[in-house]
């Protein structure tokens, strides 16, 4: 009971400091809609049609969802940083309450603030001639939150280790940008180089991605657009599977190293 | 249960090659003001830390209300109020949300939270200013509202790290009121690190630390009587006469200081009415110093406690508050 008022606190706390900040709301809908705007426009007539008679922003634009829940989560990781900085990590951590539920109320919190910057971007669904039904949208708040809570639960995992701000944000970048980028959100799987459909395939946040994919085009799994894992169209229930078990390993790990620190 | 409120056994605690705490061993008394005094570097805030569950011992043992600090963290944590050195502040939200966060991971029923933390506000002034947020209060507020939140769950003792560092001469005063407010009113617990001598005047007892080693503990009075007497400096109209005359009566030596003469004797205060009523001199000024617990360290330790120390510690106090990036 206790842990449950500790998670429940920490996660209030998130959502409650990313309602005062307006200005990390707006930049956080900035980033995405720019690369909608300046990739899509820019490259959507050379790119023409794709497979399923999908353009150039309609295919981007569920991996643009993506990114913008991706960049939320991993909020959850400078936070626990500035707040080590500010103090008031020392605050939470002299609390009452386990480390463990600070862990999980951070991951929780930052997965849910993430969600809710994924929703802010399905809002532009009709400026990019995307239909979305109810059921897409209730079926995508859950595949946000899981991408958010497991890529989150890295950044957690990342900040109980690294104690400076600046190596932190150093390494963020370093982790954020490549997963950004080689995610599969700007171009199909098909046809890449090896190493790149190597990388795009280790990283996790291409499940994500895809997923998300099926969901807002409603691809069937064996499309051009899918990832193959030795010769296998992953399909949706596997993406999510993938997610959420290197969600669980993350946590875990997050979890241990958080309560072993002083 | 034993009457001490802290109880700590041989702890020491070593990072690395580095021993902070060097075996010290010493218990605190319900309801008293405990100081903790010594130069930075000598184990004052690891010893709080350790304490509050924040580090944990590499030996030795401490209670706390009861609890083991190691084994019964939780319970010691619910027993505990702080205020650390520097900021544990979320400058993103206001006053009455740091309260209120803090009311839910320490219990404070629903019932009586809003009581409370209107309570505590108005007791350190900052009722006013609950909605502001804390990014916008002055050095002092931030304190303020920090003392106010360690209170917010009833602790049974309060630790106060450095508490007025850094501060003006006024809101270290306001604050001091505060405290001691509280320590007679609820009878709370209060342990205190400091290097402002003043500050650890107001203990009740002290415990001089240096070098990870407890060198004293005593109350105020007793330390400075063990560094020795007290010394009156006298002017007279004829200060040659005067100092024979004091030397033959009081059997003391005396010493010419400028136009001045001095001298030291036992119980200073008491000696006063007497020697100016007996001594039939024209005297036409006179004071008493009493050791201080600056002589007491100096003493004990071989060094003086303040100087540069003091003033790097400012500095450095400063310099990360202003050199942090804004977020």
């Amino acid at each position: 009971m206790d842990n449950l008022i500790g998670v429940y606190t920490i996660w209030y706390r998130d959502v409650l400091r990313f309602w005062y900040d307006k200005a990390r709301m707006f930049s956080a809908l900035l980033f995405p809609i720019f690369f909608l705007a300046i990739f899509g426009s820019g490259l959507q007539r050379s790119i023409g049609m794709m497979a399923g008679g999908v353009d150039f922003i309609q295919f981007m634009y569920p991996g643009i969802i993506a990114i913008s829940v991706l960049m939320g989560s991993f909020m959850s990781g400078v936070s626990i940083v500035w707040d080590r900085e500010y103090g008031f990590l020392k605050e939470v951590l002299v609390a009452p309450i386990s480390r463990v539920s600070v862990a999980v109320g951070r991951t929780l919190g930052s997965a849910t603030v993430a969600t809710i910057q994924g929703i802010m971007i399905l809002v532009l669904a009709p400026f990019v001639k995307v239909s979305l039904s109810v059921g897409m949208v209730l079926a995508l708040l859950p595949l946000m939150f899981l991408l958010a809570a497991s890529m989150g639960s890295l950044g957690i995992l990342l900040a109980s280790r690294i104690k400076s701000t600046e190596a932190f944000q150093a390494i963020m970048q370093m982790l954020m940008f490549p997963m950004m980028f080689l995610s599969g959100v700007f171009f199909p799987m098909q046809d890449l180089p090896a190493w790149m459909s190597f990388i795009v395939k280790i990283n996790p946040a291409s499940y994500g991605v895809a997923a998300i994919r099926q969901v807002v085009l409603g691809t069937p799994p064996e499309s051009p657009f899918s990832i193959y894992l030795f010769g296998h169209a992953v399909t949706i229930w596997e993406n999510i599977m993938i997610m959420a078990a290197f969600g669980v390993i993350m946590t875990i790990l997050a979890m241990w190293s958080f309560g072993r620190q002083e | 249960m034993s009457e001490h409120i802290i109880e700590v056994k041989n702890l020491v605690k070593k990072y690395g090659q580095l021993t902070a705490v060097d075996d010290i061993s010493f218990n605190v008394n319900q309801g008293e003001i405990f100081g903790f005094l010594g130069p930075n570097g000598a184990g004052k805030t690891t010893t709080i830390n350790i304490l509050c569950t924040l580090a944990r011992p590499t030996s030795g043992q401490a209670t706390l209300n009861g609890f083991d600090v190691v084994r019964q963290q939780n319970q010691v944590r619910h027993s505990i109020g702080l205020v650390f050195q520097d900021s544990s502040l979320d400058d993103r939200l206001t006053g009455m949300h740091n309260l209120r966060f803090h009311a839910m991971v320490y219990h404070v029923p629903a019932s009586e939270r809003e009581k409370r933390i209107e309570h505590v506000l108005k007791m350190v002034d900052l009722w006013d200013k609950r909605n502001k947020f804390v990014r916008t209060y002055s050095g002092g507020m931030k304190r303020r509202l920090e003392l106010a939140r360690g209170l917010l769950h009833y602790p049974k003792v309060l630790f106060l790290d450095e508490p007025t560092l850094g501060l003006d001469p006024q809101t270290r005063n306001h604050i001091w009121e505060y405290v001691l407010e509280l320590q007679k009113r609820e009878g709370t617990t209060v342990f205190l690190t400091t290097h402002y001598m003043d500050e650890a005047e107001k203990a009740t007892r002290i415990a001089i630390i240096d070098r990870g080693k407890l060198v004293a503990m005593d109350t105020p009075l007793k330390l400075k009587r063990m560094v020795g007497k007290d010394i009156i400096t006298v002017r007279t109209d004829d200060n040659t006469g005067a100092a024979e005359a004091i030397r033959s009566r009081y059997q003391t030596e005396v010493r010419h200081d400028g136009d001045h003469l001095a001298f030291a004797v036992e119980n200073g205060e008491e000696f006063l009415p007497g020697f100016i009523k007996e001594s039939g001199l024209e005297i036409t000024s006179i004071s008493l110093r009493r050791p201080t617990l600056e002589d007491v360290f100096l003493k004990l330790t071989g060094r003086e406690i303040r100087e540069e120390e003091v003033g790097d510690s400012i500095k450095e106090h400063m310099r990360s508050r202003g050199g942090r990036m804004p977020h």
